[in-house]
């Protein structure tokens, strides 16, 4: 058995300590918001945030989260109430939306850290997570708006 | 691609209710050939929608649109319900949409098939979705005239109401569902003057946008369903193998792994979990028989190209060539490549499938539902109606999701083992069996007068061809329209032209990549026009802007461009301007790039981009697909190549095949010239004229023109 606490759930799952976080969530857990794009750590679409922190969750075993805390996209809120994601919607940021979880997560997560973040702290940031729809310049415009309804 | 048909209402809108009492209104736009408009099914709230309905209008005042093309990021789930709700002067907060099955009442008039591509939605649906408005607008109207009766003349609509002005009684569409299901389809609903839009025209936030932001859209990966077992192939990395000798108790052994199905792709491993299945693959330690495509690499290939560029068919005559060569002062030749390109979607193929004995299911994320319904059915021996396709969101499309492959393999599997499969890809699996954006190799001269105009344009392309695979017919004389795209219809008045065609078709399977021929050929008329310019010491905005004296659409957004960027103002030292316009897809886009070389890295800081798209019908829509098609094409330009040694696909995952990231992301600006022409394409036409662009700046910084790509300096 392997507890962690997933959206601020408890958890017991009885899986495997080797596998990787991202099939944990996705396909023993459900919650299909965090996707696999690359299975590698290269494209950022698996990220999730750990104790806050963004990580690739297809390189992640299970076992190396247990006892921690994992949000998942649909952790963030449950009503899109969160400044992030109302900062994407204000921009309409995505297009076929399929990298946008790793996109807002990682956000979060240098929103906490840097409360406003420069166009460097941004692309610092955010550069993990490829887009293939070129969402970028509105991803960098939702995050500045993010920053700027947070103070 | 043919022109709107024309049809009378009475030909294709249908009627009906439901027996909750929501009003059914069913739309057969291909079916216009047919004089047998399909009757409308009302059956229970349970199906709100029969097979072949577009449009409901429900008691609590929804109104949903049956959206039949598919969103892959273009907004299309958007767009389309737009065009109803003008015409319908519906309340847009009220306004819903769902993906309509496949059946061919969602045929896209334009493609005469469900399917979306080649930029063709808006297109193909202008016309007659907002004439459907406009019918079942009057419909409503006309019900609540007769309900107060009151001369229709007296009254109006506005926001989901019907109004007597006179009298100021206002009544929701949703109360008048029963009414106006009863009165006569009109014959001649008039839709609205432009002046009078409220929506079309407006940057409406896209409707998908608030599921994209919470993890709630689903994709072809998410679906999830009772008893669904999970597979991942094993295909053969050379081309045309096939497997000899696999360990299938090895891969049996796995915790988690249900089954080992052999199928025509390759080896199956089906799992409870996409990592058993991944890990029983591996255990498969499959021997090949391969050799078959051994010969097969990027160099051979290339002189099979190069040798056949002189024989090639006609695809464009004007005047004569040879004449224009011997009037010539000056004579310019170069010859330019393209690689092969992988789609690389930002979500790898997928399926999943549930056969049964009379009928299945299919979830996914395609371009093609047609197509889609087709291919299993021929895989089952069913007919195309026993096969019913749910499509999720796509996870991008950019034409490698209106292939059936990944279909095929779930049908089959779920057939082995008699529960839904889903089949996923790996992103190796994704980049190394594609099917390709076609390599080409390309011949120009151009001659010169003294007067400094181009006089005579020769261009011999060599390469393989899409259409002769997917649909043989449609290549005439040897020419496929797609490989001669943008350089068989330049744009220019240059009086002698000879553009031509060597079909070279080898093992490597090609298909429609974002702009198809566009996409290559852009950038090589484009270019090889700059070093035109050049030799003619020419300003290449100049020379362009004298070449396009009779297109005063594409001179339109090439002058914008221009002006936008200020074209010839000085620029900071280390950067230098590029310019480039192309024509496709009924649109014209021109885009500037300002660009430097730092440490041997090219940098493009900033592309002005000027689109006349026709009517704009949601210009945040069309402003965000040209940011993404300069990302897509820089992508391409700056990075994109697939190689072939040995029969195998040499990139495999985004360490081989990079994407661009945010920190080269350009700034992109985008400027209309508005225009009446009906709509044109928007998700592709901003990507052929990016890489010339970017690659005429780098002509101009270094006085070294780029000839193939991937960028090497
Ligand atoms: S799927 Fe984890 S980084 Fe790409
Ligand atoms: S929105 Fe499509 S990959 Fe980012």
């Amino acid at each position: 058995m392997i507890k962690l606490t997933v959206n601020n759930q408890q958890r017991d799952l009885d899986v495997e300590p080797q596998m990787p976080l991202l099939w944990v969530l996705r396909d023993i857990l459900g919650l299909t918001g965090t996707k696999y794009g690359c299975g590698i750590a290269l494209c950022g679409a698996c990220t999730v945030l750990v104790d806050g922190v963004p990580i690739r969750s297809c390189t992640t075993l299970v076992s190396a989260v247990e006892g921690k805390n994992v949000t998942t996209i649909e952790g963030l809120s449950p009503d899109n109430s969160h400044v992030v994601q109302q900062a994407w919607i204000a921009e309409d940021v995505p297009q076929c939306g399929f990298c946008q979880s790793g996109q807002i997560l990682a956000a979060t997560a240098l929103l906490a850290s840097t409360p406003n973040p420069t166009d460097e702290d941004i692309d610092k940031a955010m550069a993990p997570i490829l887009c293939r729809c070129g969402t970028y310049q509105r991803i960098r415009r939702a995050i500045h708006r993010a920053a700027g309804a947070k103070t | 691609m043919s022109p709107t048909p024309s049809l009378t209402r009475r030909q294709f809108l249908s009627v009906g209710l439901t027996t909750a009492g929501a009003l059914l209104v069913g739309v057969d736009f291909a079916g216009c050939a047919r004089n047998d408009a399909p009757p409308i099914a009302s059956k229970g709230d349970e199906t709100p929608f029969g097979p072949n309905a577009w449009i409901r209008i429900a008691r609590d005042n929804s109104i949903t649109l049956l959206v039949p093309s598919s969103e892959m990021g273009q907004g299309v789930m958007t767009a389309l319900p737009m065009l109803l709700a003008e015409e319908l002067d519906a309340d847009w907060s009220k306004v819903q949409a769902e993906f309509a099955p496949a059946h061919a009442a969602y045929f896209n008039p334009l493609m005469r098939r469900q399917q979306t591509g080649s930029s063709t939605a808006v297109r193909g649906f202008w016309g007659p979705l907002r004439e459907a408005g406009a019918a079942v607008r009057e419909m409503l109207v006309t019900a609540a005239a007769k309900t107060w009766s009151v001369p229709l003349s007296e009254c109006t609509t506005a926001l989901g109401e019907v109004i007597h002005t006179p009298s100021n009684r206002r009544t929701r569409y949703g109360e008048l569902i029963e009414a106006a299901a009863k009165q006569k389809i009109p014959e001649n609903a008039f839709t609205k003057d432009s002046s009078k839009y409220r929506y079309l025209g407006k940057a409406i936030p896209r409707l998908d946008t608030p599921s994209k932001v919470n993890g709630g859209a689903v994709f072809g990966q998410d679906v999830r369903l009772d008893r669904m077992l999970i597979a991942a192939v094993a295909r053969c990395p050379e081309m045309g193998g096939k497997a000899k000798k696999f360990n299938k108790e090895a891969a049996a052994k796995v915790k988690g792994v249900r089954n080992v199905v052999e199928i025509s792709s390759g080896i199956a491993v089906i799992a409870d979990h996409f990592w058993a299945a991944l890990k029983g693959r591996e255990a498969l330690a499959i021997e090949w028989i391969e050799g078959s495509t051994a010969e097969l690499n990027s160099a051979a290939i290339r002189s099979q190209f190069k040798s056949s560029a002189k024989s090639g068919k006609v695809a464009n005559k004007a005047g004569n060539v040879e004449d224009g060569l011997r009037a010539a002062s000056k004579t310019v030749e170069a010859v330019y490549e393209v690689p092969y390109l992988a789609h690389a979607c930002m979500e790898p193929m997928n399926c999943v499938a549930h056969v049964r004995d009379s009928d299945c299911d299919i979830w996914v994320p395609t371009q093609g539902q047609t197509a889609t319904q087709r291919a299993a059915a021929k895989v089952l021996g069913f007919k195309p109606e026993q096969v019913n396709v749910h499509t999720t969101f796509l996870g991008g499309g950019f034409g490698r999701r209106s292939e059936t492959d990944f279909v095929v393999e779930a049908v089959e599997l779920s057939k082995a083992v008699g529960v839904p499969v889903k089949v996923m890809w790996t992103r190796e699996d994704d980049i190394q069996h594609d099917f390709y954006r076609p390599a080409t190799y390309n011949e120009l001269t151009a001659g010169i007068s003294k007067d400094g105009s181009v006089v005579a344009w020769i261009h011999r392309i060599a390469g393989p061809s899409i259409i002769s695979r997917l649909y043989p017919d449609g290549v005439k004389d040897g020419i496929d329209g797609t490989s001669v795209e943008i350089a068989a219809q330049l744009p220019y008045s240059i009086p002698n032209m000879h553009v031509t065609y060597a079909m070279v078709n080898t093992a490597i399977p090609v298909g429609f990549w974002r702009s198809v021929g566009a996409s290559q050929n852009a950038f090589i008329t484009e270019c090889f026009l700059d070093e035109v310019a050049h030799a003619a010491q020419r300003d290449p905005f100049d020379l362009r802007r004298s070449l396009l004296k009779d297109q005063p659409r594409a001179r339109a957004v090439l002058e914008l461009a221009a002006e936008k960027s200020q074209w010839g103002s000085p620029v900071p030292t280390g950067i230098a301007r590029g310019i480039a316009v192309a024509h496709s897809f009924a649109s014209f886009v021109a885009h500037v790039a300002e660009v430097s070389i730092t440490e041997g890295k090219v940098r493009v800081h900033r592309v002005v981009c000027a689109v006349d798209c026709g009517f704009i019908v949601n210009p945040g829509i069309v402003a965000a697909q040209m940011e993404s098609a300069v990302a897509y094409a820089l992508t391409a330009a700056l990075y994109g190549e697939i190689t072939i040694e040995n029969g195998r696909v040499q990139q495999s995952n985004f360490n081989n095949y990079p994407l661009l990231r945010i920190d080269e992301m350009p700034n992109v600006e985008v400027h209309f010239v508005h225009s009446d022409e009906p709509p044109g394409g928007v998700g592709e036409p901003g990507v052929p004229p990016l890489a010339p662009a970017v690659c005429n700046a780098i002509f101009a910084l270094t006085g070294k023109p780029i000839r193939s790509l991937p960028i090497r300096l």
